[in-house]
């Protein structure tokens, strides 16, 4: 008999440790905070069932440290936390870049600087996401609006990971983590699953940081190949070193490995944007309210249409640059006094006018308020 | 058909737990699109608290309620801050154990008293909010008792399943009453 998919009625936070267990994930360690928390409750109870281990950490820092080490070790690792959180892992996120570790990095984010608004919805964290942690370096970060995507971008963001051999950041909010929605369940083989590549050649060739390729093959921790790990600029085997050529080589493969992949990493969805005038860009709850303004202004006649990214970082220019050159105006909805919307000016370069509708009042941007924004 | 159902009260009262169990029921067991959000301050108890249930054949997208088709207020501080907003042809439902001031004209108003009655019947309140789901789908007809009730079910330890069946006919009932 043909194995159906499961519809089962989920909370968003769910989904992600639910998209976690697809992606193979087999560690998760971090510190609770509103409105991740339930990421970690449920990762509690379901990794020790299937062949995985979770750990309650001291603080945030230490989250990520276990997150990086348990990736070198072998393992598909995750951890989840809000803006303050985040703040603490940044050190060890930008590690987790200079020592190329693949892992997912979860903030559900909340609203205002410090602890702020817990159980309110904040979307100013898209910069902290993007330059948070110092220093050049390549961000990946997926923003999901949906139960279903919260579940399908984990799993992206597992394979994202595993291929480029870094840090991916999935930036939800408040209200996508805390709702609940039904979604039909994908079966095992039916998304993309990516597995770490591994080194088969002798020990004493292996360059765990090859710059003659983009993303050197990763050996895990006991598996017979030793080499060092370091946040200091290293040569090909992990020792640090002040060579400049060396030094040069690696931070560029370190942003290359993002920028040349363009087309595998961004995607956005495109909604009534073929005969569009008017686009709305926005993402994570702020989409949601938006989708409903593009049906209710097509209802009035404005041709309007929806630019969802599921992707943020790498921003996705090319798709904004597109419609710059056809379109009267992009609006842009975003749950911060103006973080997004600097992006989508840049991305424009001046050939559409750019208007901007933000709430940071810890409640949502109603589908009206936008309407008003397309149309005044 | 659409119903944008706002379910109020007190932290701890379990709306929040009786707003999921209704989306939940309407998503897998009648097969419409449900969504369930929910408002709440940093308390863990105490505050107003709010839980918004969105039923739809249509695409949900909008996850929250602009203006109710149904207020369910199970405290007089919650009747205040969320039976705001109404539909003019809005259904509102006062638990009057705990809510007296009431506005009784305009919409279609019921004071029904559910704590109270729960508590009498069972010697606890603890089953209050799902009392409270009986309420509500007898007045409002959203799906099969059947339905809801089996998801109330096999969402608790079987221990507690006598005591929330006992405390869901008994909001049947307590909606017969006051429609009558």
């Amino acid at each position: 008999m043909e194995k159906k998919r499961e519809r089962k009625f989920l909370q968003g936070n769910d989904a992600v440790a639910l998209g976690a267990l697809y992606a193979g994930c087999k560690f998760y360690a971090g510190y609770p905070i509103t409105p991740s928390t339930e990421v970690a409750e449920r990762l509690a109870a379901w990794l020790p069932k299937n062949g995985g281990r979770f750990i309650q950490m001291e603080d945030e820092i230490s989250a990520m440290a276990a997150v990086i080490g348990a990736s070198l070790a072998g393992k598909k690792s995750l951890t989840a936390t809000s803006g303050p959180g985040m703040s603490l892992k940044l050190e060890n996120l930008g590690y987790g870049y200079m020592a190329e570790v693949p892992c997912v990095v979860l903030n559900v984010m909340r609203g205002g600087p410090s602890t702020g608004t817990p159980t309110g919805p904040g979307q100013a964290d898209i910069m902290q996401a993007r330059w948070g942690t110092h220093g050049d370096h390549p961000c990946i970060a997926l923003t999901p609006s949906t139960v279903y995507e919260q579940f399908s971008q984990t799993v992206r963001a597992f394979n994202l990971a595993e291929k480029y051999r870094m840090p991916v950041i999935i930036l939800s909010d408040e209200i996508i983590g805390h709702m609940r929605e039904a979604i039909e369940v994908p079966l095992e083989g039916e998304l993309e699953v990516i597995e770490r590549e591994k080194p088969a050649c002798a020990i004493d060739e292996y360059k765990p940081y090859d710059n003659s390729v983009l993303v050197p093959k990763m050996a895990s921790f006991g598996q017979g190949y030793r080499y060092h790990v370091t946040g200091l600029n290293h040569d090909e085997y992990g020792f640090p070193t002040n060579s400049a050529k060396l030094i040069g080589l690696q931070e560029e493969r370190l942003i290359k490995k993002v920028e040349e992949n363009y087309d595998d990493i961004v995607q956005v969805e495109h909604f009534m944007c073929e005969d569009a005038e008017h686009i709305i860009f926005a993402f994570g709850s702020s989409a949601r309210a938006s989708k409903d303004a593009v049906l209710n202004l097509r209802k009035k006649g404005v041709k309007a249409g929806l630019l969802k990214p599921l992707t943020i970082w790498p921003f996705p220019d090319r798709e904004i640059s597109e419609y710059a050159s056809k379109v009267k105006d992009i609006t842009v909805v975003e749950l911060s006094v103006g973080q997004s919307v600097r992006e989508v000016s840049r991305a424009a370069g001046g050939r559409c006018n750019i208007k901007h509708i933000y709430k940071v009042d810890s409640k949502p941007i109603s589908p009206v308020d936008i309407e008003k924004a397309v149309e005044g | 058909m659409r119903y944008d159902i706002r379910f109020s009260g007190s932290g701890g009262q379990g709306i929040i737990t009786a707003g999921i169990l209704l989306a939940q029921a309407a998503a897998i067991k009648a097969g419409k699109n449900a969504v369930q959000s929910q408002s709440y301050g940093p308390e863990a108890r105490g505050g107003a608290s709010k839980a918004e249930v969105i039923i739809s054949d249509d695409e949900i997208n909008y996850p929250k309620i602009i203006s109710p088709d149904i207020v369910i207020s199970l405290t007089q501080e919650a009747y205040n801050k969320y039976a705001v907003d109404l539909k003019d042809e809005a259904v509102i439902i006062v638990d009057n154990t705990l809510v007296h001031e009431y506005k009784q004209d305009g919409h279609k108003v019921y004071a029904v008293p559910i704590t109270a009655s729960v508590k009498e019947l069972l010697g606890s309140a603890v089953s209050a909010n799902i009392a409270t789901l009986g309420v509500v789908n007898e007045i409002c007809k959203i799906m099969e008792h059947q339905w809801l009730l089996d998801v109330v079910i096999s969402n608790f330890p079987e221990r507690a399943a006598e005591n929330n069946t006992k405390a869901y006919n008994l909001g049947i009932d307590l909606a017969k009453k006051v429609m009558e």
